[in-house]
């Protein structure tokens, strides 16, 4: 009974730690900078597909909101890398960011009207809670050229704005 | 006859002149990381507050129910305050950055 409980548990930490779990061991610089834009990227795509589904006001207007932050925030970190003659490297954080988001993305095509727009908002929630979560306890802590990590500083607060922002969206949807 | 029409409107002009606010100041806000600085501001009805974006994302200074200044990045935006008041103000796209304005008459 115990085990079990604790089997499930895990279960439960395990997904949702999940994309971040490879990533328990310090990420380094090229790494984290892999890590910060992949997430942009896969916010912009999930944003590119509510503007495109959607025919909800709030939720489309979110979804452009997010998507010209994430650009803006993503060309930020570009100049830095390149300034930086950072070349960013691939890892299993960022294909498990991506594969997770590519089933996101496939589930959320089977979806229209009212049930999309809840889909994507909560996903919104759930996303932006795990990467800024990771931010805070890993990608910042463990990143160590200091306009990288004040770069992912600002971004937090940005994406931790986003958090917010689409909890007032998923409140309106209710 | 014209030339008292002409001084009885030169008063006219003066007296608009003097009616106009002694001092209307231009205040100045900046924004730098998501953060209003000052986050608080004093200022009078008829003063003008201006939002210096530095950040690279788009923010909006809004008061629940009430007005909405879009502050585009690096770009400043500008509102002249029309009524006494204290309002708290934030940015609709994150929600996380808040102000206040106490407008006195």
């Amino acid at each position: 009974m115990l085990t079990r409980y604790t089997a499930a548990l895990a279960a439960v930490l395990f997904v949702s730690a999940a994309p971040f779990a490879q990533a328990a061991d310090k990420p380094t610089d090229p790494q984290i900078a892999h890590i910060a834009y992949t997430a942009g990227v896969l916010d912009i795509e999930a944003a590119k597909q509510a503007i495109k589904t959607s025919k909800n006001k709030e939720v489309v207007a979110f979804a452009k909101d997010m998507e010209r932050d994430h650009e803006a925030v993503n060309k930020q970190a570009l100049d830095l890398v390149k300034k930086l003659k950072v070349k960013p490297e691939d890892n299993a954080t960022s294909q498990a960011l991506s594969k997770a988001a590519e089933e996101e993305r496939a589930k959320l095509a089977k979806l229209k009207g009212a049930a999309f727009d809840k889909a994507y908002i909560e996903n919104e929630v759930a996303y932006h809670k795990q990467v800024n979560g990771a931010l805070e306890t890993l990608l910042i802590p463990s990143a160590s050229n200091a306009e990288l990590k004040s770069l992912l500083e600002t971004g937090l607060k940005i994406f931790q704005g986003h958090e917010q922002h689409a909890e007032h969206v998923a409140g309106m949807l209710k | 006859m014209k030339a008292g029409a002409l001084i009885r409107l030169s008063w006219l002009a003066a007296l608009a002149l003097m009616a106009a606010p002694a001092a209307a100041a231009t205040i100045e806000v900046t924004i730098d990381k998501l953060v209003f600085s000052p986050a608080t501001v004093e200022a009078k009805v008829g003063d003008t507050i201006e939002w210096v974006n530095n950040d690279v994302v788009a923010h909006t200074a809004t008061v629940k129910g009430g007005w909405d200044v879009m502050i585009p990045p690096k770009k400043s935006a500008s509102l002249t305050l029309k009524a006494a008041g204290a309002v708290d103000y934030f940015c609709r796209f994150h929600p996380n950055m808040r102000g206040h304005l106490d407008v006195s008459p």
